[in-house]
């Protein structure tokens, strides 16, 4: 069984000397530089085997939808809005999980590392995000666009992209 | 002497680039893929999708939470009903609610028909392309009509049912339903029979998959294959088992794995998971109690969907065991009645992954029946828990193919 998430990242930094995780909500929040490190050692060590990325995508955050608990934390980064990338990992192995990672990334210059070499899993869902967020995954073997066309501008799933024919949606109230 | 000219010819073999799709019936869609062949083999393949790609999630981002599900429907459009039980799983984890019993055991019979209909005509589809053209696909297509007039009983609808809901199903199923379901169901194993009669010895369908589009246990692992797909390849992964989400844990069935991982095997263990299919819905349909067909808060969700407004920051990720893998919902709450994000893990985009691993060194012939192998939806592709206790070891059963050895014997 896996442990509970506080004793997970109890662990994980005594695995991982100068790796710090916080805590938010069940989630293990981790630093855009350690998460090369903390996957690796998520799928590797015996007592984790996270073998299997189930879900790996992207939440944009505009300023004003910054949610209210994690303002504090993420300070400056509050008035630029935020993109989060979440990975959910399972282990086919023991049948375990989930285990929720989250990645804090600035919006307006959203890079954080590939995880694809340690979970070939990765591969469509990164270029997805990246199609579709404007994530770019450094050491990514293949990144292009994927559902949309090479040469479309600009990247729809992001919260302040216009659609065009808004109309057609039932409007957000306000 | 004079010199002796070769009048020989030289023979200088170039690489051929190949577009299939996006308009061809072997691509169960509008599927592309760039083949580089060498002679007949491949040596490079390069899916290309998005052709159908309307960013269902951007839409989501719009509706409540319960328009959302009209649209899961459309994402594979052969299993709505296991499209609508990932979603309506998702919000009951987002907002805590319980689905009523009835409620879960018709989940539970849908799903399952859901995945004989998956699984029969995705069966027919791989002996289209591997040129039986028409026969075999007609036979399954008769028996998957008779569970879709079960559905559009229960539902209005022979595809697009969007029948389940938070809370439960939608409404209850007619008079005469259950009965109807039941004798199809007791009936289902005649056609099997008669499938495997005509394709598990066949000769020429062991020629085409046996050995083709092998997919190595390790690679199906770390390529978050899911599905019939990764369990042929011998990895005991199945999330009814493995989070015994609904009333899975309360059946008794088996998972089928496979032992190669060819093609062949992904069509064994898909005729296999039928079968294992039929065992809980028998139990589901014998024991399926009385009562409401949805708990009250659903229903209040339900008909009221701009009341439903889950806590600002709320994240859920519920997922299923759709016939074609991990389905998966991830959504975030704003505190506004439409979801913030709202994010769909697809199985069929996500098992084409490996597809290129699967076609190199085969015939360009072979890699049409392994796209086939792999049961790719393109509504799907281009979209473009609290986990279950594991007591033991006991919760997951599971049994072998039989030995091809065997096989042949018998």
């Amino acid at each position: 069984m896996l442990p509970p998430v506080e004793e997970l990242k109890d662990a994980l930094e005594q695995l991982l000397p100068g790796v710090s995780l916080t805590l938010d909500a069940g989630w293990l929040i981790v630093a855009p530089n350690d998460l090369v490190a903390v996957c690796r050692c998520l799928k590797e060590s015996e007592r984790f085997s996270l073998d299997y990325l189930a879900n790996l995508t992207a939440v944009d955050y505009l300023p004003e939808h910054l949610p209210a608990a994690s303002e504090a934390s993420a300070s400056g980064a509050a008035q630029a809005g935020r993109m989060d990338v979440v990975y959910h990992l399972y282990s086919m192995a023991k049948k375990h999980g989930p285990v929720m990672l989250k990645v804090r990334l600035s919006r307006a210059h959203p890079v954080v590392a590939s995880v694809t070499p340690i979970w070939r899993g990765a591969e469509f869902q990164e270029r997805e995000v990246y199609d579709l967020f404007g994530v770019t995954f450094e050491g990514h073997p293949d990144l292009r666009r994927i559902l949309m066309w090479d040469g479309f501008e600009g990247h729809p799933m992001r919260r302040d992209y216009v659609v065009e024919d808004q109309d057609v949606l039932e409007g957000r109230p306000g | 002497m004079e010199p002796r000219i070769d009048t020989a010819p030289r023979v200088e073999t170039q690489t051929l680039e190949v577009n299939l799709g996006p308009q061809h019936p072997s691509t169960h869609g509008v599927f592309r893929m760039i083949a580089t062949l060498d002679g007949e083999t491949v040596v490079k393949l390069k899916p290309v999708m998005g052709y159908m790609h309307r960013n269902h999630e951007k839409i989501g981002e719009g509706l409540t939470y319960i328009g959302c599900f009209p649209y899961t429907d459309r994402l594979d459009y052969f299993c709505a009903m296991t499209n609508n039980l990932g979603l309506a799983i998702a919000i009951e984890k987002l907002a805590g609610l319980q689905a009523s019993e009835r409620g879960e055991y018709l989940r539970v019979i849908m799903a399952e028909l859901t995945r004989l209909v998956n699984h029969t005509a995705v069966t027919g589809f791989l002996l289209n392309d591997m040129g039986a053209f028409g026969t075999p696909l007609l036979y399954a297509f008769r028996e998957r009509e008779k569970i879709l007039d079960l559905f559009e009983a229960a539902s209005g609808s022979r595809m697009m049912c969007n029948y389940v809901r938070p809370g439960g199903v939608r409404e209850d199923v007619p008079e005469g339903w259950l009965a109807r379901a039941r004798e199809i169901v007791a009936n289902y194993p005649r056609f099997l029979d008669e499938f495997e009669k005509l394709l598990t010895k066949n000769e020429i369908v062991q020629q085409r998959t046996k050995q083709v589009g092998v997919l190595p246990r390790a690679l199906a692992v770390n390529a978050g294959i899911t599905g019939p797909m990764l369990r042929a390849s011998g990895v005991n992964y199945d999330i009814r088992k493995v989070d015994g989400y609904s009333l899975y844990p309360k059946f008794s069935f088996k998972v089928p794995l496979g032992t190669v991982g060819d093609v062949y095997d992904r069509y064994y263990v898909r005729i296999l998971e039928m079968r294992e299919s039929l065992k809980i819905l028998q139990q589901a349909l014998k024991e399926i109690p009385g009562g409401p067909a949805i708990s009250p808060k659903g229903q209040a969700v339900s008909r009221a969907p701009r009341t439903f407004r889950p806590p600002k920051g709320a994240e859920a990720y519920g997922r299923v065991e759709a016939p074609k893998g991990e389905l998966g919902f991830y959504l975030v709450s704003d505190g506004t009645p439409q979801p913030y994000r709202y994010h769909i893990r697809a199985p069929s985009f996500i098992n084409l992954t490996v597809l290129e691993d699967l076609c190199l060194g085969h015939k360009i012939a072979d890699a049409i029946i392994i796209l086939g192998s792999i049961d790719i939806v393109l509504g799907e592709v281009d979209i473009r828990v609290e986990s279950g206790e594991i007591v033991g070891k006991s919760l997951v059963t599971y049994m072998v193919l039989q030995p091809r050895a065997e096989l042949a014997k018998a």
